[in-house]
């Protein structure tokens, strides 16, 4: 049984500076880093000691709550800093990787002849499992719940976003080994959704042992947030873990070569990057290596993951834990005289929403979008935009609101469990007033765990 | 520009906390950020942001007000010298709409403009004393407040109470609830609403209508000579249900057939051109539809709200015609939409979105509602002969409980999906 969603609402964001259809391989970063930062609300507690030689696939830090889930390094080196920030929080950990490619080696085992508990201990123990993102409260899957499905999202439909198709292609083995993984850790279903609008790689159509979903639209089609809610949605007590598809393949590759793989296909895309590419490079990997000497200009704005959800990192920073994108975009922090550039302007350049701008006779154009605000915060004023590119039945302007008063019931009945703060991506994009909605949702999110989980 | 970016820019550590003009900064960051869009940039969350801000979507309804606006001052020029033509001979020809097109507008500005200016000067400076004592520079919210007040006033209306009112509104019906965006009222029709309830006189009436009718009565030795009349088309409609009916300045025994009088006064046309007294911006429904045209073509007004305002207005009016116990319910419903302030408030302050509905489902009941209260206050109570201003401030006030049903269905259909899986 297999469900076609179509989506009538959403909006799709057309940037400048899609990656080619090229695979190169990124040279060995000289730094790697596992940043507990990409894993929302983790406290780390270290194994690794400053000097520390580690292996690939060596425990770094676990989760000070939940020890049973631990983090590993994705390459052979030292560990060469412990990173901190303000009350000594752990920011990153750097990795200087070597030039042997020492892993922890295990028996190759086919996951769909282990037991569901046996896949799960493998996992936890060998750094796969923070792959697993559970919703609700979008933070690194809880080992003890049990979720009623698991979700694969087969695209990303962000602004830019990598094509999966292109990456997972000639995977098929690893993937389908990987979601026989999944399929035991859960008692409901493993879905996998594909975009509808245009054809998905074999690799996706040809899995087994999962329901295949099509899903028809504009962004947010992609988001497994969207996925879930028209598929299986998630009442109050009712989990849901997810996972990216490449992440997907890591864990496949994992039990069929018995080592934790590394490496990842990144794109590098955003108008300020001369050669957008796939690079083949490591989870974590400094980015200067492929950024470096690959830019347009000088004033840019350096994000792991796409323009809407990303992680703003400086340009020797490290890619997301999570992450298959790099954008580069231009950094806005220029004054706009009103009537050129600025709130008054003939908006050529801009692209909106809204039928204040040009942009809705110029369906195909390509923007070069910088990272200005455009525009001061306000108090709410418009209503009806946030609706018009939210194809969940859920309310978001009622539901931000009853985020900011704190409203817990409000923010229960209202669908708080249902979504993430990428979900609201678009509601935060086209937002007049310019509310950092997406963080907004994560207060909330963050305030249900505390008082509800 | 450049340069001019320099300077400004360059005073901005003057103004900044600790500068030695670090209390002037609301007024500073006003100026610059009208000038250039700030260099802020994102920080959290999506990076890139939509080009509209609060300052483009708020000047479009200025520009959709614009109109009306130009339409009030000739509007105004007519009336005057038609009613100045009954003791001045030689204005006689003045009766004619389009002549004296020149001496019309001139004195529709002279009328007009001091108004918008004593509108923006009471209101902004309320604004600018909030913006001091919280230390931000002025919300855009008023810009379209101050051009919508002088719209919805008499011609006539001295102008200090046009600064009270303003001064009023903008005080009780907006800063205490927290300044833009947070208000529960209406600002211009609270502005409105003080004038109506404490001044009456110069709000209502068959006096006030017409600029300068109080001078021609002086000269006329304080009776209204035949033939003319101060009086509006709603006006002269409130007089149906009353002992002695009037249509145009012609008092008529009560069994004359009271609508055709009406219609051949008030031509159908005439009327949805604007070219009937009123107050300032409120008469032309073709002026209001055109700034309505833009609000909703550009998405700043929801089209939900205006149209079904209008269906609502309709349907009350047909719903009038049905019952026909007098003669003011057997106007036919469509005069409803034409005369008095029934396309302006529908388009321009029923849209207001802070105050309206705000779901969508929610908008499309508040307009309906709004539109038929509007006409139930019109014909079945006489003691206002304008219903939109009550209607819709009173919509104001229902808004959320519209809102609630609404979100209540939204939540019980989202529960409901988990009891039948």
């Amino acid at each position: 049984m297999s469900k076609t969603v179509k989506l009538r609402k959403g909006l799709d964001i057309k940037l400048v500076g899609e990656a080619d259809k090229l695979k190169v391989d990124a040279p060995m970063p000289a730094s790697v880093a596992l940043k507990p930062t990409d894993f929302h609300g983790l406290v780390p507690k270290m194994v690794a000691k400053q000097g520390d030689k580690v292996k690939i696939g060596s425990v770094i830090f676990y989760d000070k709550y939940n020890e049973a889930i631990k983090f590993v390094s994705p390459v052979s080196g030292v560990v060469e800093e412990v990173v901190r920030g303000a009350k000594r929080k752990i920011l990153e950990v750097r990795i200087t990787p070597d030039a042997q490619e020492d892993a922890v080696k295990h028996e190759p085992k086919d996951p769909a002849s282990l037991s569901g508990e046996e896949v799960k201990a493998a996992m936890l123990e060998n750094g796969l499992w923070p792959f697993l993102k559970q919703r609700p409260l979008d933070i690194v899957a809880d080992p003890n719940v049990e979720p009623k499905a698991i979700f694969v999202s087969a695209f990303d439909s962000h602004p830019l976003a990598p094509d999966y198709d292109y990456i997972v292609h000639g995977q098929d083995q690893f993937f389908q080994n990987g979601l026989n993984a999944l399929a035991k850790l859960t008692s409901g279903k493993v879905h996998l959704t594909l975009n509808g609008n245009v054809p998905a790689d074999a690799t996706f159509q040809n899995a087994k042992n999962v329901q295949i979903n099509k899903i028809f639209g504009k962004h947010p089609a992609g988001n497994v947030g969207t996925q879930i809610h028209f598929i299986d949605p998630i009442d109050k007590g009712q989990f849901v873990f997810t996972v990216n598809p490449q992440d997907v393949v890591a864990i496949g590759k994992f039990f069929a070569e018995g080592q934790y793989d590394p490496t990842r296909i990144v794109a590098l895309t955003g108008s300020e990057v001369k050669n957008r590419k796939y690079y083949r490079t490591i989870v974590g990997a400094s980015v200067t290596g492929i950024v470096n000497d690959n830019l347009e200009s000088e004033n840019v704005r350096v994000i792991s993951g796409n323009a809407l959800t990303g992680e703003k990192i400086d340009r020797n920073g490290y890619l997301g834990f999570y992450d298959a994108q790099i954008t580069v975009l231009p950094e806005g922090d220029q004054y706009k005289f009103f009537l050129t550039k600025g709130w008054l302007g003939p908006g050529f350049d801009k692209f909106s929403s809204h039928m204040l701008f040009p942009t809705w006779l110029m369906k195909n154009k390509k923007y070069r979008l910088d990272t200005n605000m455009n525009g001061e915060e306000r108090g709410f004023v418009v209503t009806g935009e946030m609706e018009k590119v939210m194809p969940l039945d859920i309310l978001p302007m009622q539901l931000i609101k009853a985020v900011m008063t704190k409203d817990i019931d409000a923010m229960e009945l209202l669908g708080i469990y249902e979504v993430a703060p990428e979900d609201f991506a678009l509601c935060e994009y086209v937002c007049t007033s310019k509310i950092d909605i997406q963080e907004k949702i994560r207060e909330g999110l963050d305030l249900i765990k505390e008082e509800c989980m | 520009m450049k340069a001019l970016e320099k300077i400004i820019h360059n005073l901005d550590p003057k103004f900044e906390k600790g500068g030695k003009w670090e209390k002037m900064y609301p007024l500073y960051e006003t100026l610059s950020t009208f000038l250039f869009t700030p260099k802020h940039v994102t920080k959290k969350g999506a990076h890139i942001r939509d080009g509209v801000d609060l300052k483009r979507t708020m000047f479009m309804v200025v520009l959709a007000l614009i109109p009306c606006l130009l339409f009030g001052i000739y509007n105004t020029g007519h009336w005057h010298y038609e009613i100045q033509s009954y003791v001045n001979p030689a204005l006689e020809g003045y009766r004619d709409y389009l002549t004296g097109f020149g001496d019309k507008v001139i004195y529709g500005l002279i009328k007009v403009l001091p108004l918008v200016i004593v509108s923006y000067a009471a209101g902004l400076a309320v604004e600018f004393v909030f913006g001091f004592i919280k230390g931000h520079g002025l919300h855009e919210g008023f810009l379209v407040s101050g051009m919508l007040i002088p719209l919805t006033m008499p011609a006539d209306v001295p102008l200090w109470m046009v600064a009270i009112a303003t001064i009023f509104a903008v005080v009780i019906g907006k800063e205490v609830f927290g300044g833009t965006g947070m208000n529960i009222l209406n600002v211009a029709l609270t502005a409105r609403a003080f004038l109506y309830f404490a001044y009456p006189t110069a709000m209502s009436g068959d006096k006030v209508w017409k600029s300068g009718t109080d001078d021609m009565l002086v000269q006329a030795g304080n009776v209204m000579p035949d033939g003319a009349s101060g009086a509006t088309a709603l006006g002269d409609l409130a007089s149906f249900v009353g002992d002695s009916p009037v249509v145009a300045g012609k008092v008529m025994s009560s069994s004359d057939d009271l609508v055709a009088a009406f219609e051949s006064a008030y031509d159908p046309i005439h009327a949805f051109i604007g070219m009937i007294p009123g107050s300032v911006g409120e008469t032309s429904t073709l002026a209001a539809l055109l700034g309505g045209a833009i609000l909703i073509f550009t998405g700043v007004a929801s089209w939900r709200i205006i149209l079904s305002f209008f269906a609502g207005g309709m349907l009350f009016g047909l719903l009038m015609n049905g019952v026909g116990a007098n003669a003011y319910m057997d106007l036919p419903g469509y005069y409803h939409l034409i005369i008095g302030g029934f396309a302006f408030g529908a388009v321009f302050m029923a849209t207001d979105p802070v105050t309206a509905a705000q779901t969508s489902w929610g908008k499309i009941w508040y307009g309906l509602l709004g539109g038929a209260l509007t006409v139930l206050i019109r014909v079945l109570n006489p003691a206002y002969p304008e219903g939109i201003m009550l209607a819709i401030l009173f919509m104001n006030v229902m808004a959320p409980l519209i809102d609630h049903y609404v979100v209540q269905t939204n939540i019980k259909r989202r529960q409901k999906r988990f009891k039948t899986a």
